[in-house]
């Protein structure tokens, strides 16, 4: 590797020469990081046994559902969006979900998007933590989500909709909107209830970006989900019914402190439906469309799953720790 | 959060964050990944681990299985020990890395209704997840699978039970 730094422009980035490809200094160590993760979930996968799970359909709502102690779940999404005014864009990211206790899950995302015509681009990550208020299960159930962010304005993968994002911030170019840097804080309070098989789910959330003199940012996730059959069946199989769940979710802005309410918002409704595989794969599957004129009018979203378990009790023995 | 813009570069800043954030993350699920005192020789097995069947109100204790007398509920309650359960109270439900033995007298002389309200509500404090996310006639599966289970004849580890979770998986 051929290494060249310089001065980049106001934004005084060192460059380095990679097989001919200059790149920040900032977005190889990125992606040099990015690289470690995915060894590290190889390296977690081949050192975990795989584990039934019984997701959610949701890809933007919450349940109250946190993930097993000691279980990590390695999860791959896509969001497919079209653009007036821009170019249809299509973001990724990948998560990486932890179960530390039953009432605490940890999640690590890596996000990135590429804008057809335009580039590809890592947008950033996210650190994510739930936390169950509650011991027992009652009519109502309390999980306080607690989010930070570190993500460039091209970060397109709409994990959820604030205060007055609309489908015009996404037409900027990557090389200009990857200069708007957010440090965000993200509260949501994840209120799910579980009956005859039915989950409904409600998430209202706030935001608040550390860059800049922005105000607090509103918004909410909603959403409702049912398997499609209640009883188990006696045999292992791929195509039962049991094995779908099906549902609805509907997520938009609220807008801001100064400015609360619907005027200037986006909004979206998208089926969604999970695909529990008995080989511990679940697959996920979400038509999204814009409600109003600021929405981008379709939105495509699917994703991959695979949970193992004792992972917890891999990295004890790895370092030390006892013997089961 | 696209409502502003600073002109910030993300590339010295992410530089700055990604490594003290990912080195916390990693002390924090090295802190939690060590096994609690109350797990010793490959099996948890411990009186306070069936406390919490004592904690179930009357009400939850009378309710009856509805499924008691479906002749696959114990099979399909088989396969779907083996998918959520097998892995913290063993293959044969006799205690695990995690989870104590459900062949156990405590266990087996509680009531479906105890049972059922248990898997529901899991003991969170303990470890155990909240089992709701599994529809009503799956959880009872799982219960009337349990009740079908006989208890260890010797301390030793149980002999496997007439439906194996592993031969259905």
């Amino acid at each position: 590797m051929q290494l060249e730094r310089k001065r980049a422009g106001i934004n005084l980035n060192f460059l380095l020469q990679f097989d001919g490809v200059i790149l920040s200094e900032a977005v190889f160590q990125a992606k040099l990081f990015a690289a470690a993760l995915v060894v590290l979930a190889l390296l977690a996968a081949a050192i975990s046994l795989p584990a039934h799970a019984q997701e959610s359909p949701y890809i933007v709502t919450y349940d109250h559902y946190l993930e097993e102690p000691g279980s990590l779940e390695v999860e791959y999404f896509s969001t497919f969006g079209t653009q007036r005014g821009g170019n249809d864009f299509h973001a990724f990211w990948t998560e990486f979900e932890y179960g530390a206790t039953a009432w605490w899950t940890t999640e690590f995302y890596i996000d990135g998007q590429t804008t057809f015509g335009d580039s590809t681009l890592f947008t950033g990550f996210r650190w994510e933590n739930r936390f169950r208020l509650l011991q027992r299960e009652h009519l109502i159930n309390p999980v306080l989500y607690l989010e930070y962010e570190q993500i460039s304005g091209a970060d397109k993968i709409l994990k959820e909709v604030e205060g007055h994002d609309g489908e015009s911030d996404y037409a900027v170019p990557n090389a200009l909107a990857r200069q708007e840097h957010n440090h965000e804080l993200e509260f949501k309070l994840l209120l799910s209830s579980t009956r005859n098989g039915w989950n409904i789910a409600l998430n209202p959330l706030a935001a608040k970006n550390l860059s800049g003199g922005n105000p607090w940012e509103f918004g909410y996730a909603l959403g409702a989900s049912r398997p499609l059959a209640l009883k188990a069946s006696a045999n292992r199989c791929n195509f039962c019914p049991e094995n779908f769940i099906a549902g609805v979710e509907m997520y938009g802005g609220l807008g801001t402190r100064y400015n609360f309410g619907l005027p200037n918002t986006s909004h979206y409704l998208a089926p969604v439906v999970a695909w529990n595989l008995p080989s511990d794969w679940t697959l996920r599957l979400s038509p999204g469309f814009g409600l109003n004129d600021n929405s981008h009018r379709f939105l495509l979203r699917w994703g991959l799953s695979r949970e193992f378990s004792g992972l917890g009790e891999a990295i004890s023995s790895l370092f030390g720790g006892r013997k089961r | 959060m696209k409502s502003q813009t600073s002109t910030t570069p993300i590339s010295s800043n992410a530089a700055r964050y990604l490594l003290p954030f990912s080195f916390a993350t990693l002390a924090v699920l090295f802190v939690f990944s060590f096994p609690s005192d109350a797990q010793t020789n490959g099996v948890r097995q411990n009186d306070a681990d069936y406390s919490e069947l004592n904690r179930a109100p009357r009400k939850a204790i009378q309710r009856q299985n509805p499924l008691e007398k479906d002749p696959d509920a114990v099979l399909a309650g088989a396969k779907l020990f083996g998918q959520h359960c097998a892995e913290c109270h063993g293959s044969a439900a006799d205690g695990g890395h995690k989870g104590p033995s459900l062949r156990a007298p405590e266990v087996q002389l509680a009531s479906p209704g105890t049972l059922f309200w248990l898997l529901t509500n899991g003991v969170v404090r303990r470890g155990m997840p909240v089992w709701s996310k599994l529809p009503e006639p799956q959880r009872w599966q799982i219960v009337t699978y349990l009740k079908s289970l006989s208890p260890p004849a010797t301390p030793q580890p149980a002999q496997a039970s007439q439906v194996q979770p592993a031969q259905i998986r």
